[in-house]
């Protein structure tokens, strides 16, 4: 096994090592540094496969992941924490050991539905397709079980870069073109939920989406 | 010559184009109605009756075909003229031109907007029903059958500012749509999955007789819930009643002949092979229908509800013939079959035109007084001679009187079941005459109803004569009503004077449609005698019999004036010892259906309050209502608004909730397609 192999599984590690721990932190501040680290773990990954593969695409792919996930979007939301003022700690809906259980559940389920295709597919690829989706599931656990908008928000962001990871590594990254809509739905998508975290406090004077049940039909 | 004319097909097709178009100008712009009154109504009635003439046509050539390439890629219109679409062609043509015109005089005093929205919808409606008929693939007949619906739909509710009319309206889509899916799943049972649904395709398809039987069912369904078949006639007395008068008679005179078309096309020519069993079916249902429409026909005393009522009737006498000629064929014979498929398209015809006829006079009767209620009428020939007389005429014909139109369809359908004899099967053979004897029965009370209509809206006093409702003329029918009206009219006296070319035209219909005609003798039925079987067997001759009605009338008024006593008297008639009458005293509807409130009461739910002897402000009431909504509607309403409430449950505003089937249905993905 190569050095380049090696170090992408390392980071595939540490990316579903940061999910899990995302999954277990409390505090909207170091749950977006955390996304922040995760983005600098994606990006380093695809800067490694991008060199091992002399696909020159791919740097371009890494720099762009620096630039937005690292960078702006991390920057975005901790001036709307600020400007909302909702810098407290978060509630979750399940405690966080029973969502750790979960999430474990989760990983060994996503391994044992990579396992197949892992079989057939490239060198990179053997184990970090099932722990890409895995952190997909994760993040979409994180949604799930979080209460208040902003950390929902954070875990769809994440859910990105588990997809974004999983594209990079078993097929080399999607076309260009792709990546770029992709890359600018996420930052598109980051400001339209911004705006309506603004408009769901000024409805309701807070973002707990309990406050959305209203809505409902009756 | 021919050389000259249109083809049927091209002519049609140019026809129904120029009923869309005159749809699509009357949305512009007008300050006032002129437009859609004095040019967009009557160009559609002189399409109409292009279109009829190219109908009558296309039922002596050779059938047409054509394909549009309009429609989805690689799914073109198919388009085909054959004698059957173009017999309904010309019944669509001929009555639609009669109800146009009639129409361009009735919305005189409509707003702008209104009489626009209406000149546009009822030019897609009719158009509509004319590519129904020229279809030949399963997806332009779906097309044109759910716009022929749809536009329907947004007739009936014109006055949608009425909750009752809004009900009504949803009534009737629900019902339309409950069809249109039956219909649509037949289309796909005779397709049997190749994916070809040209009716070419359907006709060479070989279906297993379970399947035939299957798609013969969902035909019956479909189709029979937009004729008004029971016990999906619900949408019927509903709707008609909501809708302007126009719009009722093109609805009862000619859209719900489109469901019997569909009827014939799809178990004659598409499914063929056709089974005497599935004849039965028919026949009771018709029985049923025909029976059922006319006793709640005498109960009411909305006088439009009281003709939809009667469309049902009518639609059950129709089937009847229907179910007859597939017994018949059925079970291999096919000539009295022949016979009574002709009654069946011969009595649709007849339908169509005194129907709409009836309904056009209820809308003039409805114009001058604003009444609806046969209770509040009375004495109107007064006031509204013309309308009287073309009432008459359609009142006649619904009761079957010659030498008027409804006598002969109606004959011609006990001719077919005189046929009964030759049928193998006793049981069947005693069945048949005994559904025929029902029709006997609802022949009468429909003459009996509609004494009562004429004899308490037309004569006597008037009842309620010193508050006009708002919005009532005050006027008989004038100018272009009068036209419609008496073009109707002339239709019902010419399709009873002279039945042998109306036969003569029939059988070819049927000639193309199931191979066989009728026996050579009734082929040579002259114009005066009418021959349905053999000469010594039955013959009619319609001009006799009006020329011995004519002698026998002059005849006795002659002998009256002139030998009698000659004078005219008025006097009261023998009032009983009562000081003094006032008109409130007359027989109302609701008096003349009594009788036959008490002998056929157990099928009537009745909800009757009698006053006291003792009690001071005495108040009589009485409700009659449809078993059929708490046998059949309700529990039905019941369940699927218990089905809905718990697939409500799935929405519990809570986004972790839906967060997670999302999240749920995604693992159940990748699991199954692992």
């Amino acid at each position: 096994m190569s050095l380049a192999n090696q170090i992408v599984n390392l980071l595939a590690a540490l990316l579903l090592l940061i999910a899990f721990a995302m999954l277990s932190q409390r505090r909207i501040l170091t749950l977006i540094k955390l996304l922040a680290w995760q983005g600098g773990a994606l990006a380093a990954s695809t800067a490694i496969v991008a060199y091992s593969t002399g696909q020159p695409h791919l740097y371009f792919s890494a720099g762009l992941t620096v630039a937005l996930k690292v960078g702006l979007i991390p920057w975005v939301l901790h001036r709307l924490i600020d400007r909302l003022n909702v810098r407290w700690d978060i509630e979750t809906l399940i405690n966080i050991p029973a969502t750790m259980l979960i999430g474990i559940g989760l990983v060994i389920f996503a391994f044992a539905l990579a396992t197949p295709i892992s079989q057939m597919a490239s060198v990179f690829t053997r184990s970090t397709l099932g722990i890409a989706l895995a952190s997909v599931l994760l993040s979409f656990l994180m949604m799930i079980v979080r209460r208040k908008a902003v950390p929902q928000v954070i875990g769809f962001l994440a859910m990105e870069n588990g997809l974004f990871f999983a594209a990079t590594s078993a097929t080399y990254g999607m076309p260009l073109v792709v990546e770029l809509g992709v890359a600018l739905d996420v930052l598109v998508g980051t400001f339209i939920f911004g705006i309506f975290f603004f408009h769901i406090r000024e409805q309701f004077d807070s973002l707990d989406i309990r406050h959305m049940e209203k809505l409902k039909q009756d | 010559m021919t050389g000259l004319l249109p083809s049927p097909l091209g002519g049609s097709l140019a026809v129904a184009v120029c009923w869309l178009l005159i749809a699509a100008l009357a949305l512009l712009p007008a300050r006032n109605s002129l437009f859609a009154r004095r040019i967009a109504f009557p160009l559609g009635a002189l399409a109409g009756l292009a279109l009829a003439a190219l109908g009558l046509r296309a039922v002596w050539l050779p059938p047409e075909s054509l394909v549009l390439p309009l429609g989805l890629p690689n799914l073109p219109f198919h388009l085909r003229i054959d004698p059957l679409a173009g017999f309904f062609l010309t019944l669509l043509g001929a009555v639609s031109a009669g109800i146009s015109t009639y129409a361009a005089g009735y919305f005189r005093d409509e707003g702008a907007r209104r009489v626009a929205l209406i000149a546009l919808q009822y030019h897609v409606f009719v158009a509509s029903m004319a590519f129904v008929m020229l279809a030949d693939d399963a997806y332009l007949f779906m097309v044109a059958w759910e716009t022929m619906a749809l536009s329907s739909y947004f007739l009936v509710i014109t006055d949608h500012k009425l909750p009752s009319t809004r009900s009504a309206g949803f009534l009737y889509l629900l019902i339309a749509h409950l069809g249109a899916i039956a219909i649509l799943l037949c289309f796909g049972v005779m397709s049997g999955g190749r994916g070809d649904y040209t009716f070419d395709a359907l006709r060479a398809a070989h279906l297993s007789p379970q399947w035939a039987t299957v798609a013969f069912l969902l035909a019956f369904f479909g189709f029979g819930a937009k004729a008004g078949m029971i016990p999906l006639h619900a949408w019927l007395p509903e709707a008609h009643p909501a809708a302007p008068s126009p719009v009722s008679a093109m609805m009862s005179g000619v859209m719900i002949k489109t469901a019997i078309y569909g009827m014939v096309r799809v178990i004659y020519d598409l499914i063929g092979g056709v089974r005497w069993e599935w004849g039965m079916l028919v026949l009771a249902v018709g029985a049923g229908t025909m029976l059922f429409g006319v006793l709640y026909a005498l109960m009411q005393h909305d006088l439009k509800r009281l003709l939809a009522y009667h469309s049902v009737e009518n639609i059950g006498i129709i089937l009847l013939g229907l179910g007859m000629s597939l017994v018949f064929i059925g079970s291999g014979h096919p000539v009295a079959g022949a016979l009574a498929l002709i009654a069946a398209l011969y009595h649709t015809l007849n339908h169509a035109v005194f129907k709409g006829l009836l309904f056009l006079g209820s809308g003039s009767i409805l114009h001058a007084t604003g009444l609806r209620n046969l209770n509040d009428m009375g004495g109107l020939i007064r006031k509204l001679p013309k309308t009287a007389l073309y009432f008459l005429v359609g009142a006649l014909a619904i009761s079957a009187l010659p030498p008027l139109n409804g006598f002969v369809s109606e004959w011609l359908t006990f001719q077919a079941a005189l046929q009964a004899p030759i049928l193998e099967n006793g049981v069947v053979r005693s069945l048949v005459p005994l559904f025929a004897a029902t029709l006997a029965l609802a022949g009468a009370l429909t003459a009996m109803c509609f004494v009562k209509v004429y004899g308490i809206a037309f004569l006597g006093k008037p009842r309620e004569a010193q508050h006009a409702p708002a919005g009532a003329t005050g006027h008989d029918a004038r100018g272009m009503e009068l036209y419609g009206m008496a073009w109707l009219a002339a239709g019902c006296c010419m399709l009873g004077l002279f039945p042998s070319a109306v036969l003569l035209m029939l059988n070819r219909v049927s000639a193309s449609l199931t191979g066989q005609g009728l026996s050579a003798e009734a082929l040579k039925s002259s114009w005066l005698w009418l021959v349905p079987t053999a000469t010594q067997q039955a013959s009619y001759a319609p001009i006799i019999f009006l020329a011995v009605i004519v002698a026998v009338t002059l005849l006795a008024y002659l002998l009256v004036r002139r030998f009698y006593h000659g004078r005219v008297r008025f006097a009261d008639p023998w009032d009983c010892g009562f000081a003094e009458q006032s008109p409130r005293m007359q027989d109302t509807a609701d008096a003349f259906g009594q009788p036959i409130r008490h002998v056929f009461g157990p099928l009537y739910l009745m909800d009757r309050r009698l006053p006291g002897p003792e009690d001071p402000a005495p108040r009589f009431s009485l409700k009659i209502e449809d078993r059929h909504w708490y046998w059949l509607y309700l529990p039905v309403a019941r369940l699927a608004e218990f089905v809905s409430a718990k697939i409500a449950l799935l929405q519990q505003g809570r986004v972790s909730i839906y967060l997670l089937y999302s999240f749920l249905t995604l693992l159940a993905l990748l699991v199954f397609v692992r």
